[in-house]
């Protein structure tokens, strides 16, 4: 006989029979939430890569400071992508009131490939996409070039030795960001133009520029193509997930959901294993007859295990289903979040669910299901030949060993994974030995008390094992309500707390020294009090130690973009407010001896560590001091911050700009005109658009959250459920003999209360236990965030459990009482 | 195959268990032999030690002492798996409780034992089984649903069904009424007559051992004839 069609008969036939829906319920539930977030991740990455995309208004950027061989261009097209070449150079333009420095960036037809070009027509209209840039004969210009230089749409200026006309304002460049500090007014012009200029020779300082988009497999393709062929003055650059600004709060995002998931395998891990235990303790005397009529072991092995993985699959199969329709409702709940529609998720979440279902399943159901297997066919004559006990140690061993695969897998961080695994198997040992404890208390109880509350204790604890599983299943159940509780009311609120609403939405750059105490001044005047000016000094970072440092020596895009560039270097006495120093020690005092402080991302991402001398070219000498702290930045709270700082001592001589950021409240447009008629040279730069979308992305983010964590809650439930259930076999024998010696039914509904409402507080002190140090370790370890002591958990938590198991326990298990006791004996019997 | 003319064999068996008031003796160098079609009843006080007996032939339990032979093998030469083989069609089951799976119909019973040993045409075996002892009309219900008689009807039609050379029955009767009972032992001496295949029985009521070729009884661990 083909051992699948019996193993699928055998399921089909424990489906039928109800056996099988709590293990289903809580597959499915698992499955769904890992499913769901998966998809919902997939395409929210997907989407900022995207975006990415638009900064570079490609997939692909080649910079170079030479003219870019046609090859390159050619080989693209050639494979069906699409291109399209910039120019960039500063230069002088002119005007009736004088001469300007521009940076002007000359553009081919096909420009921009990602992203949207937007301009003006006129003063006082709205700005419009254009498809693509100026056209020949044309220029565009950013508004304050208008101011600086008194000119109009409509004029011409002088672009080296051509005339062109001022055609629009330009209001929209995707890939203006790139040369965020390098904040001359801008100009766009016609590539078809730059002949005319003569501005560019052979010996031009310019950066030429050759844009590739098109499918991410031909764009890859082709990257592999390029690299070999990379001249030493160029680079490439791949849309990575480039927004740095939404970088912190989409991580974060991404964070609490996989949070939610990782809580809601774990409270339905529990309601898996709680499931299977009754389970194998229905099924004892079915395989005892089973031995009997001549199933050897083996065969009992091979079927259980199939019949696990058919269910394991089915199920997960239809948690995958209700995740992608979860997810479908998360993505419209959430429409428009970071700013456009989210592309269609990938079918890589599917493996995931799956394999998560079947994991989860082996792990927590297979081990007790093989005990199954050593089951005596005697017991089918004799019930006191007893059943196998599953061996807790292995059973605890797959199901930790389960949990910890997946939860490595899913956290996608090793460090939080171990973290959590420690913490979990702490958790568990630390529930274990407690219920133990509170069991042999009530045991004492028992003894000095009477009535229901001596059954209802003595019941409790009669079943040591049988009491760790229930409470233990009421622990982890309310454990995850509470710490959706913690999760909502603080790290939440936290969350949304860490971006004020006066977060600042002006930056000004370019002060130069003699400004900084005039500006400070105005701004005070003008009653905006933050007046943090902070130098700025450029320098390329030349020497890690003795090594001297090579873009060519980091594989990662970002790193080698970093080692090419310049950075912006800045030095102080203190570190700014929301910088948390996570190794050694930033400086004592303005007179420290030369040393550096550096961003942990960056000094990940360089391969920096503490101790390390590092040396910067700045303005045509080398500087260089030991690292001494690096420093974890917060880089979604718009105050200004460096990658690298120094102190005081090391750059205070360097010619340096200044830079500040401050909360302009709206309609403070005067304002601002009249700081840049009082320092001409000073940028302002209005950062309201992107603050706006970093708080959208966070509210939507926790509305997410919020979502997922729903899947926590059904888990929760479902395992309080479990545990209600679990002890139901035994309790029917019990209560048939206690009715039959002539207990009443009032009598037996009184224990049971007492027997419920004692194992909820039990399971209610140590949940809140637990809830409160998860909440205060995910606050500080994880997010970041403040945290606050909650006294409400722990009434709710302990009361609140023992009362709404105490209900829940005494409503399930009454049926057992209104029914005949010989029926209760004759079905345990 | 063909089974040898003896199916079950006791020589010399004993069974010692060690308790928590000290050693016990259950059986004591007993010997026994059964041949094929014939029904031997096993008479004795409670505790005498008849399940034991039957446990310990059916190999489901392990003797100290002597040796038991089903079916033509030795049992202490096979393993657990290979004594459930070995039982597998040959050896049929009639417990005091009935042991219906209770997740499984009437039929989806009696088809158990015909699937796990792969037999041909089980589901035809089952239909004919069930017919046998009457219960076609009740053959999609749930042992939950049906009467003490009838689950003792399904079990001996799920006994049956495979064809074995033996048939053990603990007590069949043990939780039935007089009546019920009675139908019982015609429905198990009827397709023992049948199926020709040896019935050896544990019971306390006379009136079914007297319907049996053989009567033994259990007394300070060993048998003695009745007949």
């Amino acid at each position: 006989m083909n051992v699948w069609r019996i193993a699928l008969r055998l399921l089909r036939r424990d489906w039928r029979s109800g056996e099988l829906y709590l293990l289903a319920a809580a597959l499915v539930i698992t499955v769904a939430a890992v499913t769901a977030v998966g998809f919902f991740t997939d395409r929210v990455e997907t989407s900022i890569e995207r975006q990415g995309s638009e900064l570079i208004a490609s997939d692909l950027a080649i910079d170079s400071s030479a003219p870019i061989p046609q090859t390159l261009d050619a080989e693209a097209k050639a494979r069906g992508l699409a291109t399209a070449r910039t120019v960039e150079f500063r230069s002088v333009v002119v005007a009736d009131q004088g001469p300007r420095l521009v940076n002007i960036k000359a553009v081919d037809p096909g420009y921009p490939l990602r992203g949207e070009l937007r301009v003006r027509q006129g003063v006082d209209t709205l700005d419009e996409p254009a498809p693509q840039g100026p056209s020949q004969g044309e220029v565009w210009v950013e508004s304050r070039l208008l101011a600086l230089l008194g000119v109009r749409i409509g004029d011409t200026l002088g672009v080296g030795e051509t005339r062109l006309r001022i055609g629009a304002v330009l209001t929209q460049e995707p890939d203006a960001g790139r040369s965020f500090f390098n904040i001359a007014p801008r100009v766009m012009m016609n590539a078809a133009d730059l002949e005319a200029t003569g501005l560019i020779g052979p010996a031009s300082r310019a950066t030429y520029r050759l844009l590739i988009a098109g499918e991410d497999e031909r764009v890859a393709s082709y990257r592999d193509w390029l690299e070999p062929r990379l001249a030493a003055n160029m680079s490439a650059e791949s849309a990575s997930k480039a927004r740095p600004e939404f970088a912190t709060a989409v991580d974060r995002a991404a964070r609490f959901l996989h949070l939610a998931t990782l809580t809601t395998l774990l409270v339905a891990g529990a309601a898996i294993a709680l499931a299977s235990h009754r389970l194998v303790e229905r099924q004892t005397d079915a395989v005892a007859v089973m031995r009997c009529l001549g199933a050897p072991r083996r065969l009992l092995i091979r079927i259980f295990v199939l019949r696990l993985v058919l269910f394991g699959l089915i199920a997960s199969l239809v948690g995958c289903l209700l995740g992608w329709l979860a997810q479908a409702g998360l993505v419209d709940t959430l429409s428009g979040w970071l700013g456009e529609e989210l592309p269609p998720p990938s079918a890589a979440p599917l493996l995931v669910g799956v394999t998560t279902g079947l994991v989860s399943l082996l792990g927590f159901a297979l081990p007790p299901l093989l005990q199954l297997a050593q089951v005596t066919p005697l017991r089918a004559l004799r019930r006191d030949a007893g059943r196998p006990r599953a061996s807790a140690a292995i059973t605890l061993a797959a199901a930790a060993l389960a949990l910890g695969l997946l939860i490595l897998w899913q956290a996608q961080d090793p460090t939080l994974a171990w973290k959590l695994i420690a913490g979990v198997l702490g958790a568990l040992a630390t529930l274990i030995l407690c219920v133990l404890l509170l069991v042999r208390l009530a045991g004492g109880l028992a003894g000095r008390t009477r009535g229901v509350w001596r059954l209802g204790l003595a019941a409790l604890a009669r079943r040591p094992s049988g009491a760790v599983l229930q409470i233990g299943g009421f622990g982890i159940g309310i454990l995850a309500l509470l710490l959706l509780a913690v999760v909502r009311l603080d790290l939440l609120r936290a969350w949304e707390d860490s971006l004020p609403t006066d977060a600042p939405n002006y930056f000004l750059i370019n002060i130069q020294p003699q400004e900084v105490e005039p500006l400070r001044d105005f701004l005070a005047e003008s009653g905006i009090e933050r007046t943090d000016i902070l130098p700025m000094i450029r320098g390329r970072l030349t020497h890690i130690g003795d090594h001297q440092v090579e873009p060519s020596d980091y594989q990662d895009p970002r790193a080698e973009r970093l080692a090419t560039r310049e950075f912006n270097l800045s030095y102080g006495t203190e570190p700014q407010p929301d910088n948390r120093i996570a190794a050694g020690a930033w400086w004592p005092d303005a007179e420290a001896p030369p040393q550096f402080s550096v961003e942990t991302g960056i000094a990940e991402t360089l391969g920096i560590a503490l101790g390390d001398t590092l040396t910067f070219w700045v303005s045509g000498h080398a500087v260089s001091g030991p690292v001494t702290s690096l420093r974890e930045v917060q880089w979604d709270s718009f105050n200004v911050n460096f990658f690298v700082v120094s102190s005081p001592a090391l750059l205070r001589d360097e010619a340096a700009t200044y830079i500040t950021s401050f909360h302009l409240p709206a309609g403070s447009d005067a304002l601002i005109a009249e700081l840049s008629r009082r320092f001409p040279s000073v940028t302002p730069l209005d950062v309201d658009a992107i603050l706006d979308q970093v708080r959208q992305v966070i509210d939507r983010g926790v509305l997410a959250v919020e979502y997922v964590f729903a899947f926590t809650l059904v888990a929760g439930l479902l395992v309080m459920y479990a545990g209600i259930q679990a002890s139901l076999e035994d309790r029917r024998a019990e209560h048939g003999i206690l009715r039959t010696l002539g207990a009443g039914r009032r009598a037996l509904l009184g224990s049971l209360a007492v027997e419920f409402a004692a194992a909820g507080l039990l399971a209610g002190l140590l949940a809140s236990v637990f809830a409160e140090t998860t909440g205060w370790l995910l606050a500080e370890q994880l997010f970041e965030l403040e945290f606050s002591f909650n006294p409400w958990l722990w009434v709710m938590g302990v009361l609140g459990s023992g009362l709404a198991i105490g209900l829940a326990g005494t409503l399930a298990t009454y049926p057992l009482l209104i029914r005949p006791p010989l029926q209760a004996l004759r079905r345990a019997g | 195959m063909s089974e040898p003319r003896t199916v079950s064999q006791a020589i010399g068996l004993g069974k010692h268990v060690n308790g928590p008031a000290g050693g016990l003796t259950i059986l004591d160098g007993l010997d026994l032999e059964i041949g094929a079609g014939e029904a031997v009843a096993i008479l004795g006080a409670s505790g005498s030690g008849k399940s034991t007996l039957l446990s310990l032939l059916a190999g489901l339990d392990e003797a100290t002492a002597g040796e038991v032979w089903l079916c033509g093998r030795r049992i202490a030469d096979l393993d657990e798996d290979g004594r459930s083989e070995l039982r597998g069609g040959r050896v049929g089951f009639v417990f005091q409780n009935f042991q219906l799976l209770p997740t499984l119909t009437a039929r989806e019973n009696v088809l158990l034992p015909l699937e796990l040993t792969g037999t041909e045409g089980a589901a035809e075996r089952a239909d004919a089984a069930l017919e046998r002892v009457g219960l076609t009309a009740r053959a999609g219900h749930y042992p939950r649903q049906l009467s003490g008689g009838e689950q003792q009807r399904v079990a001996i039609a799920r006994a049956y069904a495979p064809r074995p050379s033996v048939l053990f029955a603990d007590e069949p009767t043990g939780n039935l009424d007089q009546q019920t009972g009675e139908q019982i032992i015609e429905l198990l001496l009827e397709l023992r007559e049948a199926a020709d295949a040896a019935l050896i029985l544990v019971t306390h009521d006379p009136r079914l051992a007297e319907r049996c070729d053989r009567r033994l009884r259990m007394r300070d661990g060993r048998l003695e004839s009745l007949t």
